[in-house]
């Protein structure tokens, strides 16, 4: 849908501007590290916007999406336990079967039996006899696992494959559960779909947190394989030593620099790539669809859309886009830290990258997440000057310049809010508008 | 087997505690559910506006204890209450006229109020953070205890001891009077009765005569009203962090949707309904279990269904079966 105008090409250029400017005034490496997430925040505003801008879907559990992306990097990346799993491994595997299998049933009996009483009555006798056994095969099991080794291990370990593998792997996590939430909340008001996915993020937030045999919890995971080589082995190459020598770097800086940039391609790659698959679906008659339904959803059923359907599918593959960028975050962190994931970082932030680059608009979330992370990153920096400038005049030990100064930190939060209410009111559009 | 004592543990640590946490959450979710009868929308700067409402009081409870007044065995908070009252509904009055004003007048999807209120809950956060962090704050002061462990052991001579702390006591009497005070304008009063007419049929009431901008002007108030109170409450009884306020976003919520939106009865109803499910599920009903069963049938385990971690998932597993089962909630809300 996006012209390509003399506009939108200064916006990027304007946001590339921003970058290099950082990159001239504090230095490439920052530039590098806030370009790297400022991908993945794009990614995550593509998902968002799909679910947003293509629907009209109120997605805020993107933070539980993210983590679970989180997940499946570990699980697929990290080496396994062979400990672990000789002492627990396949009883929690049946423990987990024992679980679903006891909710199919009970799902099952709520669709076969006629309703009534004696339907509830067996339905929860069902589930509580499940939790009982589920309870009473996985407590064992999670003790025996929990206690391999714990200062190092306690955990079940991953599959031992290349990290890449995870991105889809945390995709499909992601749209599992957007499917359960989805299956529950769609078809309601809009509304129910936003507080379902609160809930869901929290939840999710707190199995990472607490099951230590899944992924250690908040005692993290650290030291994940990665895509692109280790700063210090291209130290040591010999090829790499040479090659900074003719341009006459630093080899430590060069090397973390290359680093960045591996990973800055990596990511461009699959932003790339699915800015194309988005852009050729919204084109297509789906796409067409899909809008239909947004604009009017009373007409499109009668034309014989199943709205609620095709709602689901669109909340399935915008969760799922979040829970590729959650497992390459995941990836170019290095580590799982379940106590970093907070709802205001990574919830509210994409919406208000969403909201500024412009709702149902690829390029327009891309451009909102780009510009969005770097005034993120940067409003510290300059809330803290603008605070000393205005404490300038105060006493040096005055009690409220000394709060002021140490309260620079909060100004993001005012700020990023009151970039969405200034947007949402004067240009509700976006910066890249929809047509 | 013994009752009285199982009983005793079981008021101890579920009941008490649960009938506290309950009426906070009512309060909470009473503005939600105001707000979203009258305005329409979900707010999700709710937890938010708790917050903001919380540290003024926290304020003027420092500056009075700092001037060295007191209520005696009640906490000072209470008298700073008011004060905190007033200037949240100064905050929400506000913000309605510089933010949501607007969306009414362009007649906006609610959706849109809702994106709207996550910048408020933003901007609303930033302001607390700013003004007195993010750490925890300890206000409570006066008498810690209406009756201690100790004491009601040996004043019942039994092996447990109820323990039931001032906070609790105050929590439960002014909810109460919050309660009875907004059910009697809601229902008595020219005002009460014309937000009653507006928020069942918009149009019908505009016909009448009723004035929107001030039937949405007392709402703010009585929301402000409510919000400040329950995060008074709520901090007074466990403690004041901005973030937990935050959370508290989820449950309340639930139980505005558990009771039925829009519906102030059925606020009260879930607020309880969510408080003592989480508490139920999360807690070990070892020591219960112990003094029922004869000796040497004590269990082995905790008995507990949860760890305390996952009280969250409790509120949103009642929601999610609210929402599949009966979506207009327990008592009949606003329709989906």
């Amino acid at each position: 849908m996006t012209q390509i105008n003399t506009k939108n090409i200064l916006l990027f250029g304007l946001v590339a501007l921003l970058f290099i400017l950082t990159g001239f005034m504090q230095s490439w490496n920052t530039t590098l590290t806030i370009l790297n997430m400022g991908l993945i925040s794009a990614i995550m505003a593509l998902g968002v916007n799909m679910q947003w801008g293509y629907a009209g879907l109120f997605n805020v559990g993107i933070l539980g999406f993210t983590a679970l992306g989180g997940l499946a990097a570990v699980l697929v990346s990290m080496p396994p336990v062979p400990e672990a799993w000789a002492a627990g491994g396949p009883r929690i595997l049946l423990a987990l079967a024992a679980g679903a299998a006891s909710i199919f049933a009970a799902v099952m009996i709520y669709k076969k039996m006629p309703a009534g009483l004696l339907r509830v009555v067996v339905m929860l006798a069902v589930l509580i006899a499940g939790f009982m056994l589920y309870r009473a095969i996985f407590d064992p099991a999670r003790d025996a696992i929990e206690a391999v080794d714990p200062a190092l291990t306690g955990y079940l370990g991953g599959l031992g494959l290349p990290v890449i593998l995870a991105w889809p792997v945390g995709g499909l996590f992601a749209a599992g559960a957007a499917w359960i939430v989805g299956k529950t909340a769609l078809g309601l008001r809009s509304d129910y779909l936003a507080i379902a996915t609160l809930g869901i993020a929290e939840i999710i937030l707190a199995v990472l947190k607490n099951e230590d045999w899944l992924a250690r919890g908040v005692k993290n995971v650290t030291g994940l394989p990665r895509p692109v080589p280790y700063e210090v082995e291209l130290q040591a190459a010999e090829w790499f030593l040479s090659l900074t020598e003719r341009f006459g770097a630093d080899p430590v800086t060069a090397s973390s620099v290359v680093v960045k940039l591996c990973y800055a391609g990596l990511f461009a790659a699959v932003l790339l790539l699915l800015i194309w698959m988005s852009e050729m679906a919204l084109k297509s008659p789906w796409g067409r669809m899909m809008r239909a339904i947004r604009d009017n959803e009373v007409s499109s059923e009668a034309m014989g859309k199943d709205v609620t359907k095709r709602h689901l599918q669109i909340f399935i593959i915008g969760s799922a886009v979040c829970g590729i960028a959650g497992a390459m975050m995941t990836t170019l962190d290095g580590q799982l830290v379940p106590g970093t994931y907070n709802p205001l970082r990574f919830t509210f932030l994409i919406w208000v990258m969403v909201i500024v680059g412009g709702s149902g608009n690829n390029w327009g979330a891309v451009l909102g997440g780009f510009l969005i992370w770097w005034l993120w990153i940067m409003v510290e920096p300059i809330g803290l000057w603008l605070m000393q400038t205005v404490t300038m005049g105060m006493a040096e030990d005055s009690g409220l310049r000394q709060h002021l100064i140490d309260s620079a930190a909060h100004m993001r939060l005012l700020t990023m809010g009151l970039f969405l209410l200034l947007m949402l009111r004067f240009n509700p559009r976006g910066l890249i508008p929809e047509r | 087997m013994d009752f009285l004592n199982a009983i005793v543990v079981l008021a101890n640590f579920v009941i008490v505690p649960a009938t506290a946490y309950g009426a906070q959450l009512a309060l909470g979710a009473l503005g939600v559910t105001l707000i979203y009868g009258i305005l329409r929308f979900s707010n999700f700067a709710h937890g938010d506006t708790m917050a903001f409402g919380a540290m003024v009081t926290i304020l003027v409870t420092w500056a009075l204890q700092g001037a060295g007044v007191s209520l005696g065995p009640l906490p000072t908070a209470l008298l700073a209450l008011p004060i905190g009252i007033a200037a949240t509904s100064l905050l929400l009055i506000g913000t309605d006229k510089v933010v949501y004003k607007f969306y009414r007048q362009q007649k906006a999807k609610p959706v849109i109020y809702v994106i709207a209120s996550l910048g408020v809950m933003f901007i609303m956060n930033g302001l607390v953070r700013f003004i007195i962090g993010v750490d925890d704050q300890r206000f409570a002061d006066g008498e810690r205890f209406i009756i201690s462990a100790r004491n009601f052991r040996t004043l019942t001579g039994l092996d447990e001891g109820l323990a039931i702390r001032t906070s609790q006591g105050i929590t439960v009497v002014v909810a109460l009077i919050c309660v009875i005070l907004l059910f009697w304008f809601l229902n008595k009063t020219r005002t009460g009765k014309s937000m009653r007419a507006f928020s069942d049929n918009e149009d019908l009431a505009l016909l009448s005569g009723i004035n929107p901008e001030k039937v949405v002007l007392v709402t703010w108030i009585i929301v402000a009203a409510l919000a400040t109170t329950a995060g008074v409450l709520y901090g007074l009884d466990k403690s004041f962090k901005p973030f937990t306020y935050f959370q508290l976003l989820l449950p309340i919520f639930a139980s505005a949707i558990v009771g039925g939106l829009g519906n102030p009865l059925g606020a009260i109803a879930g607020g309880f309904v969510i408080a003592f499910s989480e508490i139920t599920v999360t807690y070990a009903f070892r020591r219960v279990v112990n003094h029922l069963v004869p000796e040497g049938w004590e269990p082995e385990g905790l008995l507990q269904l949860l760890s305390t971690d996952y009280k969250f998932a409790v509120s949103f597993a009642i929601l999610l079966i609210v929402l599949l089962f009966k979506p207009t909630g327990l008592f009949k809300g606003k329709s989906v």
